[in-house]
């Protein structure tokens, strides 16, 4: 199972990496914008992206258009402060499967992904 | 600045701190910022733009900034650190991003976080709008988060901040 973080806080990836670490989930790679997350992306096919929505170069919102163009099926979690309805629906709207708004706890991110794996496992 | 746009940002201090730090927050007499006073040594600054013009800004002691980011980041963070300015610029988003969001039916967008580093620097506006300083005492220490935020449609603003309830 591979899983790529995206977000230009490297504070954040270690946080997130640690909660998927306990997880048991080790194979992860890096982007810290969405310029760098496609090119990734395509190179590592990863199992599940988790996405921040304000980036420099390219925000999470076009990385996820992005990736729908050449990735139906991958579940890909927003983790963003961006809280409002309206933007939940736009991310919805855009191919996200889950959202996370940021503060998150560690067990709510762990569930999520957990949620997230589990809904795209029941549908293959 | 209205002052009702001040409970918010108390909500998304305390709700910030408490969720990623496991700390909990007091909040003090919220007063006007004096032109130029001289604060403290680290400030995360987010900008609001859109519907809402200004910017929060989260000021810290050297030492309190060190305390505050370890527990954020789960592991020693002083301010040498390469991670120290990330570890405060992504409190500082978490601060303006949970605030944003209770202002419902506006359109407001927020700035990719900046962090200024220097001791006893401050972080002055373009603009002669009153600043508010909201004071803010927790276990590791206390710290400041001034705001100054002006909203073009004030009578949505004002029924968005009531309709979030705060």
């Amino acid at each position: 199972m591979k899983i790529m973080l995206v977000d230009d806080s490297r504070t954040i990836r270690n946080i997130q990496k640690n909660v998927l670490k306990q997880l048991d989930y080790t194979d992860i790679v890096e982007a810290e914008d969405g310029v760098i997350a496609l090119d990734k992306f395509t190179e590592t096919n990863p199992d599940l992206c988790l996405i921040d929505w304000n980036m420099p170069n390219m925000d999470g919102i076009t990385l996820v258009r992005k990736i729908r163009e050449i990735n139906k099926t991958v579940p890909l979690i927003m983790c963003t402060t961006e809280a409002e309805k309206t933007r939940v629906i736009e991310a919805i709207k855009a191919g996200v499967n889950n959202y996370i708004v940021k503060p998150f706890t560690v067990e709510s991110l762990g569930e999520k992904i957990n949620q997230t794996l589990s809904k795209a496992s029941a549908q293959v | 600045m209205d002052v009702q746009y001040i409970n918010p940002f108390v909500f998304s201090i305390c709700n910030t701190l408490e969720t990623m730090c496991a700390t909990k927050v007091t909040i003090g007499k919220p007063r006007v910022k004096e032109a130029n006073t001289p604060l403290t040594d680290v400030s995360g600054v987010i900008g609001f733009s859109g519907d809402a013009a200004g910017s929060v800004v989260v000021h810290f002691t050297f030492d309190v900034a060190s305390a505050i980011a370890s527990k954020f980041a789960c592991c020693e963070i002083t301010p040498d650190h390469e991670d120290f300015s990330d570890a405060i610029g992504e409190l500082a988003n978490m601060i303006a991003g949970s605030a944003k969001a209770r202002f419902e039916g506006l359109n407001i967008s927020i700035s990719l976080p900046n962090v200024v580093i220097g001791k006893n620097h401050n972080v002055s506006s373009a603009k002669n709008e009153k600043r508010i300083l909201i004071p803010c005492e927790t276990n590791l220490g206390s710290f400041l988060v001034e705001l100054g935020m002006v909203i073009s449609k004030t009578n949505e603003a004002k029924q968005a901040v009531v309709a979030t309830g705060v």
